[in-house]
């Protein structure tokens, strides 16, 4: 999950700061995140995708400011 | 008017909105715990603040999903108002009863102190004991208070008036410096549509004795009483 374009991530901006401050001049813009791992007790790929795709709008994100993507392992 | 009020766990400021309800109705509001899918009838449901679930995931987020949230949404959709405090703002932006999100105070920080509020509006069952562009003194004390949405739903709530209160300066002027969270347009309060379910990040409800340092909060409450009983 990661905050959309156009909305301000404070986080991100410090993150960002400390790095600079710390010595890599070359950090420009940084987006904080989450990741959050799931165990799926589902064997058909399109089927746990499909499903954690309902997660995501349900609970998981809040689709006003955030973008999710979803990656099997 | 008969009142009840949400608990999650994590809510901590059940006892303020319950002393204030009293306060102005002579009455105890009934508390209500959110594994309970069902409870008594009444004029107005309040969701308190707090910090349900220790603000995992998102603040609101779980609570939005609890059973109790369901029955709110069936009645907040019936018309019964809804006052929702604090986290209960965030959660009743997270559960969709009113428009946008609250995020990260602009500055990282957690804020408490008091706040002035510049009142938009005198037509609605929450602020009809205010005039419109009137000034009003309450606490704020969140983390996640920066209100956002985007432009279209921003141009819909400035078209409908649905913002109830904006942050400013002690002589109303709306700018920076009355922001304490960097909220969108300074918004510290909207409502939904019908205007039944307000949403505020300040605490009305502990401005409603001199000693608590004034009672600016208190007409909101007297303001239900009048328009729901």
């Amino acid at each position: 999950m990661t905050l959309k374009n156009g909305v301000l991530d404070p986080q991100g901006k410090a993150i960002g700061h400390s790095l600079n401050r710390l010595g890599f001049p070359e950090v420009g813009d940084v987006r904080q995140g989450k990741v959050i791992e799931l165990e799926i007790a589902e064997t058909d790929k399109a089927k746990a995708k499909a499903r954690v795709e309902d997660m995501c709008k349900k609970l998981l994100a809040n689709t006003v400011i955030e973008n999710y993507s979803i990656e099997m392992i | 008017m008969k009142a009840a009020v949400l608990v999650f766990p994590g809510s901590n400021r059940e006892g303020d909105v319950a002393q204030a309800i009293e306060l102005v109705t002579g009455r105890k509001p009934q508390m209500v715990w959110h594994g309970d899918g069902d409870f008594e009838k009444t004029d107005l449901i309040v969701l308190p603040g707090g910090f349900s679930y220790g603000d995992y995931l998102r603040c609101g987020a779980m609570a939005a999903q609890s059973p109790v949230m369901a029955e709110v949404k069936k009645r907040a959709a019936q018309g019964v108002p809804v006052l929702a405090i604090c986290n209960g703002f965030q959660i009743a932006a997270e559960a969709g009863l009113v428009p946008g999100v609250l995020m990260r105070n602009e500055k990282l920080k957690f804020v408490c102190g008091d706040v002035h509020l510049k009142v938009e509006t005198s037509q609605s069952l929450f602020t009809n004991r205010y005039q419109a562009g009137q000034v009003i003194k309450v606490p704020v004390a969140h983390a996640e208070g920066n209100y956002f949405a985007d432009a279209d739903t921003l141009k819909r709530l400035e078209d409908r008036g649905q913002i109830a209160f904006r942050y400013c300066a002690p002589d109303g002027t709306v700018d920076g410096s009355g922001n304490p969270n960097g909220s969108i347009r300074n918004i510290a309060g909207v409502f939904n549509e019908s205007k039944t379910v307000m949403g505020l990040m300040p605490h009305p409800e502990n401005a409603v004795e001199p000693l608590f340092g004034g009672c600016d909060g208190k007409a909101l409450f007297e303001g239900l009483v009048e328009a729901l009983s």
